[in-house]
Parts: structure tokens; sequence; C-alpha cells
């Protein structure tokens, strides 16, 4: 059967995992590789990096942990922040990421989409997209980049439509409103999407609690959700998550799990 | 004695850093190369790749790497096709209309446009086996495995599928005959089954 996926986020700033609460106030919390491989071994299903530096000069950091990441991390990994172009997504993927997820820079330049999907196919590119809530949008919500700080003319839905005829192959769609709050995911958005196009959709923003992660699944048709703090403070691990989901007759991968605690 | 043992095939496929690198783990000493010289002294093959059937066929035939795979083939070397590589041993792929290297009879064709599937095939997904198989040695029947496709295998032997896999419609994810082996699925992707696969086969 086909699996709903679990995916840790780890935001990495100069070369060590930080964690924010609505992209602001990071901390440090650790050696994303020690992390990465600490996740693999629970059975985490993929991994996204996000380099929150991403000036150029630092950018060979980021390209260091992909390198470290890929020798011993057997499952997926996408690597997201300042991707602006195809050199970019190059730098990631020969580092060994599978994937390479675009925000910012693709609301300025759509083409990298159709570039990247054309060079590399259509699966290595995501397209990261954070959405505010706002009532004067046709769906009600609006795309904002930088981090969230520069609001766009675009919309949501209408973004994410464009981004999948331009070649993008998944969507992480990370509401600002719910970031961080760990108080569940935007429910109604992710569904929106998710039910809009013809790509897999990965819900982001809010997650706090497994139940969080069985509504976003079962309610709101996401094909992944991504989790951060949740894990990272050993809050939850990912069998408890997974079990939990298990039994909530959600698909989920429980190779390498046991049945219980 | 072969002069180099394993050879992973560079044809400009993509994700030949995630196969090196599972190797690597493994221990298993490689090569990667897309001089058909190379391949063809190979004791044994593996076919990687994410790509597109029409532009991979291209640089296969372009570098006469497709002939050099052949004679590996023929000659009993062991042979591994992953993802692309897998579509590729069959003989036609729907994907821009390819003939493609045909050391197995069958097609390759597209998922089929069902509400609510989404196309790719991206994700873990169960793969079943219908009979034992050494690929699979160690590794339960449903175990699953990472995917990442728009195209799915369809050999036309039915016995030279070993497993097989859901996804709208019940496809072939795994097919061998003799000493070609193919999987849809990803096993330098899949965690420690898909580690356990990769073994598997260097130990045949």
């Amino acid at each position: 059967m086909f699996k709903k996926r679990i995916i840790v986020c780890l935001d990495v700033k100069d070369g060590k995992t930080t964690k924010g609460v609505k992209f602001k106030g990071n901390v440090d919390i650790g050696d994303p590789v020690e992390m990465a491989r600490r996740y693999y071994e629970q059975g985490v299903d993929e991994l996204v990096f996000y380099d929150i530096t991403a000036s150029a000069e630092r950018r060979k950091i980021m390209i260091d942990v992909v390198a470290r990441v890929a020798e011993q991390i057997f499952i997926p990994f996408a690597v997201g922040g300042g991707i602006g172009s195809v050199e970019d997504m190059r730098a990631v993927l020969l580092a060994g990421a599978e994937k390479v997820s675009v925000n910012s820079q693709a609301v300025r330049n759509p083409a990298v989409i159709e570039e990247g999907a054309g060079l590399f196919g259509s699966q290595c590119v995501v397209l990261g997209m954070d959405v505010l809530k706002d009532p004067s949008m046709p769906s009600g919500y609006r795309v904002v980049i930088d981090g969230g700080r520069t609001p766009t003319d675009l919309d949501a839905l209408e973004w994410a439509r464009k981004a999948e005829q331009l070649g993008a192959g998944e969507i992480v769609l990370n509401s600002i409103d719910a970031d961080g709050t760990q108080e569940g995911y935007e429910l109604v958005v992710t569904r929106m999407i998710s039910e809009a196009v013809g790509i897999p959709v990965v819900a982001s923003g809010g997650a706090g609690r497994p139940e969080h992660l069985r509504d976003v699944f079962a309610e709101a048709k996401a094909d992944a959700a991504l989790i951060a703090s949740m894990v990272h403070y050993g809050t939850y691990t990912i069998p408890g998550i997974k079990r939990y989901l298990a039994s909530e007759g959600i698909p989920v991968r429980m190779d390498g799990i046991p049945s219980e605690a | 004695m072969r002069d180099v043992d394993v050879v992973v095939v560079d044809y400009e496929a993509g994700n030949l850093r995630s196969v090196e690198t599972a190797l690597s783990a493994l221990g298993v000493r490689y090569v990667v190369s897309g001089d058909p010289e190379v391949v063809r002294r190979a004791g044994r093959v593996v076919v990687p790749g994410v790509g597109e059937a029409r532009a991979c066929m291209g640089v296969l035939r372009e570098r006469g790497l497709d002939e050099a795979l052949r004679e590996v083939v023929e000659r009993g070397g062991p042979f591994l096709g992953i993802c692309i590589g897998c579509q590729l041993v069959l003989e036609f792929s729907e994907e821009r209309e390819t003939d493609t290297l045909g050391f197995l009879r069958g097609r390759v064709v597209r998922f089929p446009s069902l509400p609510g599937l989404k196309v790719p095939h991206m994700g873990w997904n169960g793969v079943e086996q219908v009979k034992p198989h050494p690929l699979f040695e160690g590794i339960p029947s449903g175990a699953s495995f990472y995917f990442v496709h728009s195209y799915y295998p369809v050999p036309e032997e039915k016995e030279s599928i070993v497993a097989t896999t859901e996804y709208g419609v019940r496809f072939a994810s795994a097919f061998a005959k003799d000493n070609l082996f193919a999987v849809q699925f990803h096993p330098e992707k899949s965690g420690p089954y898909g580690l356990r696969l990769l073994e598997n086969f260097f130990s045949l």
C-alpha cells in the first residue's frame, strides 16, 4: 500500500541546525548530520534541509553538510534555501540530494522551475511556498517570500497550479499562520491545494502533536507531512508518531519499527 | 579475472551519487564509467538512473553503451537496472515513443489518469514478492521501497515477475531472468531493506 510520508525538516544556519518560531528567534539545536542519522535510524521517510543563511560564501558549508548526509543516510532528502539557478540546483544534486526546493527565487523567476525540471527531471524540483491567510485573495491565501517578510501579488492556488505546469514535481506548502505554533496544520489551504494539483503536496507548519498529522492526512489529503519541533526537542519520536498513525488507520511505513515502545 | 568487477554505468541519467554512496557503505568496490570498453569488460553492471527514456537511450546509443551492455548480458554478467535502468531493459517505452534495449520482451506504459492518483508515483510503497527470489533474501514481502516514476514496466514474460506493487494499477516492481535483474524502485534510497537488496545482488 502507498504510504503517507513523514518528513523531518532541519533548518541549517552556518552548518548547525536551528529552530525558530514564525521565522524569528533561531537557536542552535545540534549538528544536522548527526540529527539526520538519528532520524534515519528511527525510520523517518525523508528529510529536508533548509539553508537559512544562504549567503554565497556560506553555501559551501551547506554543500559539505549535504555530502556528509548523503554518505550515511539512505533515504531521499531535499535541500532548499537560496536556490535561484540551475547551477545552484546542480551543486546540491551533485553533492547527493535527491531534490531541490525553490521558493522566493522561483517567484522572482518562475523559469527556474522549468529549466530545473528540464535538466534534472520534475521529480527533483520541489516548489516551497509560504502562504498567509488573506481574504482579499481569490483563494483566500497570499504567497509571501523571503522567509515570510515580503508579500507578493500571487494567489496561493494560482501559483501552485502554475508551478505544476512549469514542471515542479512536488509542493511543500507552508502556512505562515500556523508555522511554529504547534497547534496543527492549516487544513483548509492544504486540502484546497492538494485537491487542485496532480503532484504530491507536503503540508508544513504547525505540527505539535501526532493528531495533527492524522488530521492533515485524513482530512486535508496531504501526501506527506513536515515536522520539526515535535521531534527536535524529544517530545515525540518517529516510531511513536508512526505507531499512533498506524493505529488510526493511516498507511505509514512501519519497516524496522517495533510494534510497541 | 575481469579487469574491473563492478561498473556503475554513467549515461548522464542522474542520481549516480546516491548509488555510489550506497555501494561505498556496503564496501563494494566499483568504478563509475561511461566508456563502452570498460563496461564491456565488467564482471557485473549496475544501470541506475532517474531520467527520461528517449534522452537516456540517445546517450546509450551515441556512446555504444547499448551494445556493450548487451555483451555483458549475453555472456551472463549480472545486470541490475534501477528505475529508468529497469525500464530500459524492455523493448519499448511510451515515454516519447522510445525503442529501448530489448533485453527482455515487454513495454513501459504511463500510469492511468485516475481521480486522486498523483503522478509521478513518488514515495514509499509496499513491494509484494510473488515468489522467493535471492534478490529479496532477508526482506519480508510487503516491505516498503522508495519509488519515483511516471511510467511502469510491463514485462511480457509473466514468470520473470518477482514482485508487484499497487498504485492505481498493480505493476511489476521487480523482475528478473537469468542474470538480468530489474527493480523499478530505488534500493539506494530505501533504507536498510534497500541496502540489503543491493547486498543480495552483489552476493549472487
